[in-house]
């Protein structure tokens, strides 16, 4: 079982890499770009367990290291 | 009276806490490799600053699942105190042991200079030789520095004097200029700034002096109260 786990810094947090490339994309011509946010992509390989074993592991992972909540949301699919 | 001083993968200040409290102001003061347990032994545990598990994931992310982080806990539960200094205050948030959390700075670099701080509160373990709104001069070196918290909390933080050092210009971001907090008990302690690099006249700075000093205070008035 394979799972994508999506990070991103809350909306109430300012993201200063955002903000950079963002203008950064103004400055290659993208104009119309009115927000950027940078977070991460963590692919997990998580061998050979059900889909419900793998969601309630990957909830688990999430609130427990994968982010810090405080600042950080998460999404994840299992593929 | 002993100091522990945590050792990580990565840290790099260990040694110069190690030499303010051992060489400088002649405590005991050992080393206490991350995978410790037992920690009984220590009076005041410190978390040095460096870059522990090489800052992967997040500043400390990793750090927070060392073996010797649930004795912390334990430790800190009896009211012994744990003081985090730069990439040490960032494991302690990441612990869910202060609250918060630290971000990338604002102006997404990393800062290495000195830093005006003021002192919010002088009734606290690492404050109490401090007079209230001194103003110190204290190294900085760090990329996420930024300490951000919800609203709530800065309020309820505020109400308790959880807010010890604030910085006299902001260097990145930080909410309310916060440098330096505690835990409401006033037992846990971080800060971004590095006071163990301010604490011998040859170094050019010794306003750091007083934030080790208060501590070793803090454990002999306890000591004299039979604690």
């Amino acid at each position: 079982m394979k799972a994508k786990v999506y990070v991103t810094l809350k909306k109430s947090i300012a993201d200063p890499q955002g903000t950079a490339i963002k203008g950064a994309l103004h400055k290659s011509g993208y104009n119309n770009v009115e927000d950027v946010r940078i977070g991460k992509l963590i692919e997990l390989d998580l061998g050979e367990i059900t889909k419900e074993a793998a969601e309630e592991q990957l909830k688990v992972m999430c609130e427990k290291l994968l982010a810090n909540t405080v600042i950080e949301s998460y999404q994840y699919e299992i593929i | 009276m002993k100091f522990g001083i945590i050792v990580f993968p990565g840290s790099n200040c260990d040694i110069d806490c190690y030499h303010v409290l051992k060489e400088v102001l002649n405590q005991e003061t050992e080393y206490v490799w991350h995978d410790t347990e037992d920690i009984e032994d220590f009076d005041c545990i410190v978390l040095p600053g460096g870059f522990s598990y090489g800052d992967y994931l997040r500043c400390g992310a990793v750090a927070q699942f060392s073996k010797v982080m649930d004795s912390i806990k334990v430790h800190a539960a009896k009211g012994k105190p744990v003081i985090g200094i730069c990439n040490g205050f960032q494991i302690l948030t990441e612990a869910g042991l202060l609250p918060g959390a630290l971000v990338r700075n604002a102006n997404l670099k990393f800062i290495c200079d000195i830093a005006a701080l003021k002192i919010e509160n002088t009734e606290t373990p690492v404050t109490n030789c401090y007079e209230a709104g001194e103003i110190i001069h204290i190294p900085i070196a760090h990329g996420e520095g930024n300490y951000v918290v919800d609203e709530d909390t800065l309020e309820d933080m505020k109400a308790h004097g959880q807010i010890l050092f604030t910085y006299v210009n902001n260097p990145n971001g930080s909410i309310v200029d916060i440098a330096g907090v505690c835990n409401k008990e006033k037992n846990i302690i971080g800060l971004m700034p590095h006071p163990e690099r301010a604490s011998e006249a040859l170094l050019g700075n010794t306003d750091g002096l007083k934030f080790f000093q208060s501590i070793i205070h803090h454990l002999e008035e306890g000591f004299s109260n039979g604690k």
